[in-house]
């Protein structure tokens, strides 16, 4: 059963439920060198990853909390109080029909083999520490298109993985990026060969059932020269009253002439904490595209990331954020524009109510040797009520004067004479605020592949419902 | 005798605490067209809003009744749905939100999920545009968003046409229109059925070349101080509204 204070608290979340915890394998709560060590060895992984993993660990457990961001919110973390990991299956299975009942039953409800048949080119299902399903079309494994939750992946192509594992995201970058090396489980590892595209986009579906759970998935995208990917991932986890963390790490590149592009629609319940590094390193005449819709979680600290290493490559970070009750949206983008003639645009859309608040932070850097940069950032918040709160930390760092730059920033607010024009329509009130919600976000749910644009709609009209006095 | 569709009988209206309409009192029957003519800060524009429920306007004494029942029981969508359509002087822009959709889901919401198939629909919107000499390409746009004026006006008057209200009041509709697209929105008012009752506000007597009214009310301050037909209308574009004063 939901715990009801939960369930007030977080009011009408669809993906509140839980199935009961039937985990094969559970390690204590808390974290020490010796759990890091077991999982590596669970995992039967060779010594240099457990090297990693030790190294993290210590990175970790000597580092400072951030002193940014919501520090109240991050320093309410109970790192003792996680179980850092979960096995619920045997193992990875490529038939829906070998998933575990009930495990099965959950991604039922959350529409995902119906979704797999109908527009994917490949799926990976994690629940808990690992994956339990995963497939990949025919025709793109022909092609050499390598698809693997990211234990595997380790296991079958050991040499990539040594290669790139932290090569954009070095674990001493920060702390849950430390915490995240050490103990990760899960993700996905893809390569895509020189010349191929992948027509159909790729999912990902991350999901946590069980209560103080850690989810640290960790996922590497290589797209080779003059290929493309476009990569989609989902996350839910039930209601509880009790905190859980998904901290995950994910490593893109994208070689000369080739294409990434990454789709989040975060959707968690409002008790997780989601404190993600994502970072993307594009080679020469390659773009790097972050897709980031964040509804759900209590705080979430994400800032998708380009290093535009190769001259004339390119990055979008476009973002959606909405926080209600209790929550903390702090996200953004960062970009660095190392080499001459790269460009960048950033479009990040928030909306607060009912107490929310959200937060843009942003860095825009421009190194000495970059000639001829070009950068666009768009910010634009609505706050619904004066309960709420929306701010913007904009950060730019310009060693080029030949740098051509624009940044916009607004807050607005749903005005009486937009509702009363809605309801004169026929439109109730929550659906005429719903309209307009849906309407800024547009220019973030265009970019999503249409069934994912459908669901963020539908699920930002349930956000809206009784949110009128 | 046709059915009676709006009563207004002694209504007084305040915004923010200030005395606007002063006594009102108007029947409007079923496929009677009435204007109402009068100049900027008479009182035009707040009986728009206060006949569709908007908020800032409160209701200090008299009634409202809307075929027959109390409108002020009425929220503002549950008044669209029962067939009162205002078209605005200054519609709202809504970003985001493709002028398509937009009126699909309006017609959904006022005449009910199934009234009209999406085919049916689409012929339907079709037919409408041409009337009103509208680009397909209107359909993908966002709401009244950088419309010029008459854009805008042109849309009022589709979703009029789409919506198909018991009682339309336009407040305005002719502001801010060159000759040709008046002609072409007028054209499209008349398209309307005819038992469809209308209130047109305006304050130029130039709509009413194109759209005959039954009524004419003149409004002063608050209240009509004349009524009568057609020949009022040209009696006051001639000689203004001083010699009504009192």
């Amino acid at each position: 059963m939901m715990n009801d204070d939960a369930q007030d608290a977080v009011g009408d979340y669809r993906y509140g439920f839980h199935d009961p915890e039937d985990s094969t394998i559970r390690f204590d709560k808390g974290l020490t060198e010796q759990v890091v060590r077991d999982i590596s060895e669970l995992k039967n992984e060779p010594e240099w990853m457990t090297d990693i993993r030790v190294k993290a660990y210590r990175h970790f457990a000597e580092r400072v909390m951030p002193d940014w961001g919501n520090c109240e919110m991050l320093n309410a973390i109970d790192f003792d109080a996680i179980t850092y990991f979960l096995r619920s299956s045997k193992g990875t299975e490529s038939d829906w029909d070998d998933v575990p009942e009930a495990i099965k039953n959950t991604f039922d409800r959350l529409g995902i083999p119906e979704a797999e048949q109908k527009w994917l080119g490949g799926v990976t299902a994690q629940y808990e520490s690992e994956a339990v399903y995963h497939s990949l079309r025919d025709d793109l494994e022909q092609q050499g298109v390598l698809f693997f939750d990211m234990d595997s992946g380790l296991r079958e192509h050991p040499e990539i993985v040594k290669k790139y594992f932290c090569s954009v995201v070095p674990y001493s970058d920060n702390k849950f990026a430390a915490l995240n090396t050490a103990v990760w489980s899960g993700g996905s590892f893809i390569y895509v060969p020189k010349g191929v595209h992948v027509e159909m986009p790729i999912q990902a579906y991350f999901r946590i059932n069980a209560k103080n759970m850690g989810q640290f998935e960790r996922t590497l995208i290589i797209a080779d020269e003059g290929s493309s990917i476009h990569y989609v991932e989902g996350c839910t986890a039930p209601t509880y009253s009790t905190e859980s963390l998904h901290s995950a790490v994910v490593e893109l590149i994208a070689m000369e002439g080739a294409t990434i592009r990454y789709s989040t629609v975060q959707n968690w319940s409002v008790n997780v904490y989601n404190l993600v590094t994502k970072r993307g390193i594009a080679h020469k005449n390659s773009t790097i595209e972050w897709v980031d819709g964040n509804i759900g979680s209590k705080l979430t600290m994400k800032y998708p990331a380009v290093i535009l290493k190769g001259e004339g490559s390119h990055a979008e970070v476009i973002s959606v954020a909405y926080s209600g009750s209790g929550q903390h949206q702090d996200a953004g983008a960062k970009i660095h524009h190392l080499a001459s003639n790269t460009t960048s645009r950033i479009l990040s859309k928030s909306i607060c109510k009912n107490g929310g608040r959200s937060s843009y932070r942003g860095l825009l850097q421009v190194s000495p040797k970059a000639q001829n940069c070009r950068s666009k950032i768009v910010c634009d918040a609505l706050v619904l009520d004066e309960d709420s709160q929306s701010d913007t930390y904009p950060t730019m760092e310009v060693a080029n004067s030949s740098a051509d730059l624009e940044h916009e920033a607004s807050v607005s607010k749903v005005s009486s004479d937009q509702l009363f024009y809605l309801m004169c329509r026929g439109h109730s009130e929550d659906e005429a605020m719903g309209l307009i919600v849906n309407g800024f976000f547009e220019p973030f749910t265009r970019e999503l592949p249409m069934e994912y644009a459908v669901e963020l709609n539908r699920l930002l009209q349930l956000e809206m419902e009784g949110s009128i006095g | 005798m046709a059915e009676e569709v709006l009563r207004l009988s002694d209504l007084h209206v305040s915004v923010e605490g200030t005395e606007i309409i002063k006594g009102l009192s108007l029947v409007i029957n079923q496929g009677e067209v009435h204007a109402i003519m009068g100049r900027n800060g008479s009182g035009k524009s707040t009986l728009a809003n206060v006949l569709m429920g908007h908020p800032a306007y409160e209701i200090t004494s008299g009634e409202i009744y809307y075929q027959g029942k109390p409108l002020v029981d009425l929220e503002v969508h549950e008044r669209a749905r029962a067939g009162m359509f205002l078209s605005f002087q200054y519609p709202s822009a809504i970003p985001g939100v493709q002028v398509g959709n937009f009126l699909r889901k309006s017609v959904n919401s006022v005449q009910g999920e199934s009234a009209l198939s999406a085919r049916e629909f689409r012929v339907e919107l079709k037919q409408r545009m041409e009337l009103l000499s509208m680009d397909k390409t209107f359909l993908s746009r966002y709401v009244n968003d950088g419309f010029s004026g008459g854009e805008k006006k042109r849309l009022e008057v589709l979703q009029m046409l789409l919506l198909q209200p018991k009682l339309a009041i336009l407040d305005e509709t002719d502001s801010g229109l060159d000759i040709d697209a008046l002609k072409v929105v007028s054209e499209g008012i008349n398209s309307m059925p005819s038992q469809t009752s209308s209130l047109i506000i305006t304050h130029y007597q130039r709509l009413l070349d194109y759209v005959k009214p039954d009524f004419v009310h003149a409004m002063i301050d608050g209240n009509f101080v004349k009524s009568g037909g057609p020949e009022l209308a040209i009696e006051l574009e001639e000689k203004g509204y001083d010699w009504l004063e009192v």
